[in-house]
């Protein structure tokens, strides 16, 4: 069942499976590699909740609360 | 005579690209900005073999898209000046993501050559790469490099020159499928690009049809002045847009994007990368983030380190300033010494030497600054500093990354906004960095301090520690509600993406930091040559010039004559000294008369029936005149015009007894000129550093007139509601 990532604890990792977001934020999205089907894991959140900081293959990434709520993910169980 | 070859280098930000060119040039670079705009343009000249090459740094971008100005300049580069060869700098740990460039450089089918750097941390990360494998897969030569020890750069040199000479300028564009539902449109798209011919001389077709379907507006604009085939593919590009919305409710730009990552993909499956320990990336930066961006020790710990730096910018910056100052006091002196008195005198001394001399005393802070925010920016904790402190920034419509230049300006009182505007670099957010750099002249630098502890000690003596932190608090709070005030007017536009890299924590190189530090130092000392010279020199005349009548003057000339043949016609000691002491008295009312009927002086006077609405009078309104020259030359300015003579801005006793017993001075004037003070236009040199940070005289002169308007309307404000009140 598709969730948004912004619902997702530290130490989650998860399968991206859409990205909604259009024009210079889509793009800047999935210049970093958030494409449906790349596996993220929430490794932080700043101390006021937001940012949140993702590892993909290879290196971290940090994004907005509200920049999060257009990938839509699975989880992946360990 | 061997042709000299022009190689790119392209990259990431954060892949080493800027350590490679170090490598690879040396010092011998040239630093600029791109017309126009503020992306650095970095140049620097290497060998290979017998090849004289000449390196271009492109800025580090993730893409070839039109959305940033340092992807539009990259882009232009590399359609525009088509390099003999293009390099590009990966970072091997996160290869997928850095091949996403690489392919788009190839789509556009720029000889390239791949710098496979970091290859140690790959390796440590227990990453193998088969570079010879990738080699053939691509049709590119690869190469292993660890940039920061030298590894592998003269081998890409000699790649690249082998490469240009090969391909001898021919483009060989990669093709890669868009699937079922791109593919059939994009064909048709480049056939009628090719019929017509339509730009095909800068681009190739199939590259050209592509941006048109990722909606590229920059390339739509370029289409439309060459041709109806223009409004073809535009409709084109909007039939398979509704397409695609309609049946998989998806985008064109999405689609090429999973594309063209389906495509790394399948490539990094064909034996190219083995993840060997998979759990074990990163580790150690991951540990160290547990503590730096912990809930409670990394706010504390990041406020530590920007205490820091500004400490040691500004205690170490001392001595060397101490000594700029003196060195530059000591050419004032031996000039005054030199050359008789009169207009040429005053403009070597006043005008050039105490210009230019302001201006150098800033080179130790902006050396020192930058030295620390090279090493907090290559090191990976500045980008830490922008995610922990972005949920604050943003309400105000600025970026984790605008607490630098506020705090370097005087955010903690002290500072300066000259290496404070420039420090505004780190933020690559546009309207974030023009909102903070335009903001960050408000807080309370070094040279506004004296003007307030003068006014704090002689109008609220017993709470100068408060006076002077409810100044502070007041520069904050005027600085975010002014950013966000501007960020919903004249800098409008939504919140830059912040999806942002999170490095990997790195030692920096020394020669890395030398070189950066010295790069904006020299340019800031262009800049004195040249512009703040001018400028200063005009200050100078408005200050000087008209002068006093002839009349006015040989009164005085006559009084001091008279004086000498006293002094002349008795040994009394008690009768020299009151002589003495009226001549003195006598040469200040000729600086006074000067400074009133100089230009300042009678701008100051002119002023006067408006800037009463505030409380100010004519010497203040010169002396405030006098602080767009520079902050500090307020307190000497009002000495002058309250006939004191020389008054040591350190040292300023009698003006504060004079101000005292002034019955035309109350704390609440005091209190409204210092709001005034620390609001109104900034110093020259900020409004200079301005111009070239934010990229036109536009936003300097919006800088001089908005914020002495807001100055003047929030210290009106103050006198007339204190005075409605009762209060002075």
């Amino acid at each position: 069942m598709p969730m948004s990532l912004r619902a997702l604890a530290k130490g989650q990792r998860a399968r991206i499976v859409t990205v909604s977001a259009s024009a210079e934020l889509g793009r800047r999205i999935r210049d970093m590699g958030l494409v449906p089907g790349a596996q993220i894991e929430v490794v932080g959140r700043a101390p006021l909740k937001d940012p949140v900081a993702l590892r993909l293959a290879g290196f971290t990434l940090s994004l907005r609360n509200n920049e999060a709520d257009f990938i839509a993910v699975e989880v992946l169980e360990d | 005579m061997p042709q000299e070859l022009f190689i790119a280098l392209a990259g990431n930000p954060n892949a080493g690209k800027t350590t490679m060119f170090n490598a690879m040039t040396g010092a011998r670079q040239h630093v600029g900005n791109y017309p126009g705009i503020t992306v650095e343009k970095k140049e620097g000249h290497a060998r290979a073999a017998g090849d004289l090459l000449h390196i271009l740094d492109l800025p580090g971008t993730y893409s070839l898209t039109a959305y940033s100005q340092e992807e539009l300049v990259a882009r232009n580069v590399l359609v525009e000046d088509r390099p003999h060869a293009v390099v590009d700098v990966l970072n091997a740990s996160a290869l997928e993501r850095n091949l996403y460039l690489a392919v788009q450089i190839l789509e556009l089918g720029s000889p390239l050559v791949l710098a496979l750097n970091m290859m140690d941390e790959a390796r440590d990360q227990g990453l193998a790469i088969d570079a010879e494998r990738l080699s053939r897969l691509l049709g590119v030569p690869v190469v292993e490099t660890v940039a920061r020890q030298g590894t592998g750069v003269n081998e890409v040199l000699a790649a690249a020159a082998r490469l240009a000479r090969e391909r001898k300028g021919s483009w060989t564009p990669l093709t890669i499928s868009y699937g079922p539902d791109l593919d059939p449109v994009l064909e048709q798209m480049a056939a009628r690009i090719e019929q017509e011919g339509f730009l095909t001389d800068r681009v190739p077709a199939r590259w050209l049809a592509l941006k048109y379907l990722e909606a590229d507006e920059e390339i739509r604009v370029v289409g439309r002045k060459t041709g109806p085939l223009a409004r073809e593919l535009e409709d084109m590009a909007a039939g398979v847009a509704e397409h695609l919305h309609k049946t998989l409710n998806t985008y064109p730009e999405a689609v090429i994007a999973d594309y063209r990552y389906g495509f790394i993909s399948s490539l990094l499956r064909q034996g190219v990368l083995t993840r060997a320990r998979d759990r074990e990336r990163l580790a150690f930066s991951d540990n160290l983030d547990k503590v730096l961006t912990h809930r409670v020790a990394g706010p504390l710990l990041m406020f530590g380190v920007l205490f820091a730096v500004y400490q040691i910018t500004f205690t170490l910056g001392q001595e060397p300033l101490s000594w700029v100052e003196s060195l530059f006091g000591w050419l004032a002196d031996a000039t005054a010494a030199a050359l008789p008195d009169g207009p040429l005198k005053s403009l070597l001394v006043s005008g050039v030497i105490d210009g230019v001399g302001g201006v150098f005393s800033f080179v130790p802070l902006i050396m020192i600054i930058f030295f620390l925010i090279a090493f907090l920016e290559d090191s990976g904790y500045m980008a830490r500093v922008a995610y922990m402190l972005d949920r604050v920034f943003r309400i105000f419509g600025l970026h984790g990354c605008s607490v630098m230049p506020l705090i370097v300006s005087g955010g903690i009182a002290g500072g300066c906004a000259v290496p404070g505007v420039m420090a505004s670099r780190t933020l690559r957010s546009p309207r974030e960095k023009l909102a903070t750099l335009l903001v960050a002249p408000f807080m309370t630098c070094g040279a506004k301090l004296p003007v307030f502890i003068l006014l704090i000690a002689v109008f609220f003596p017993g709470s100068e520690a408060v006076a002077l932190f409810a100044t502070t608090v007041a520069a904050w709070a005027a600085a975010l509600l002014v950013a966000r005030l501007l960020r919903s007017t004249v800098i409008s536009g939504p919140a830059t993406p912040f999806v942002m890299e999170l490095p990997p924590y790195r030692l920096p190189t020394l020669r890395g930091m030398c070189i950066h530090t010295w790069e904006r130092t020299w340019q800031y000392m262009k800049k004195a040559g040249t512009v703040i010279l001018a400028i200063s020199i005009l200050i100078w005349a408005a200050m000087t010039f008209p002068g006093p009548s002839a009349v006015d003057l040989a009164r005085i000339d006559n009084q001091v004559a008279a004086l000498q043949s006293q002094a002349a016609n008795t040994a009394d000691p008690a009768a020299l000294a009151r002589i003495a002491a009226e001549q003195g008295s006598l040469e200040a009312q000729r600086a006074e008369l000067a400074l009133r009927s100089s230009l300042a002086g009678k701008l100051g006077v002119a002023l006067e029936g408006v800037t009463s609405l505030a409380g100010f009078e004519w010497r203040t309104n010169i002396a405030l005149v006098g602080g767009v020259a520079a902050k500090e030359v307020i307190v000497s300015t009002l000495g002058t015009a309250y006939s004191l003579g020389e008054v040591d801005p350190e040292n300023a006793a009698p003006l504060q007894a004079r101000l005292g017993s002034d019955p035309a001075w109350s704390p609440l004037k005091a209190a409204a000129l210092m709001l005034f003070i620390l609001l109104y236009a900034p110093c020259f040199v900020t409004l200079v550093a301005i111009r070239s940070e934010a990229g036109s005289w536009k936003w300097a002169a919006f800088s001089l007139i908005f914020n002495t308007a807001l100055a003047f309307s929030l210290a009106v404000a103050v006198y007339q509601g204190g005075r409605a009140l009762g209060l002075g």
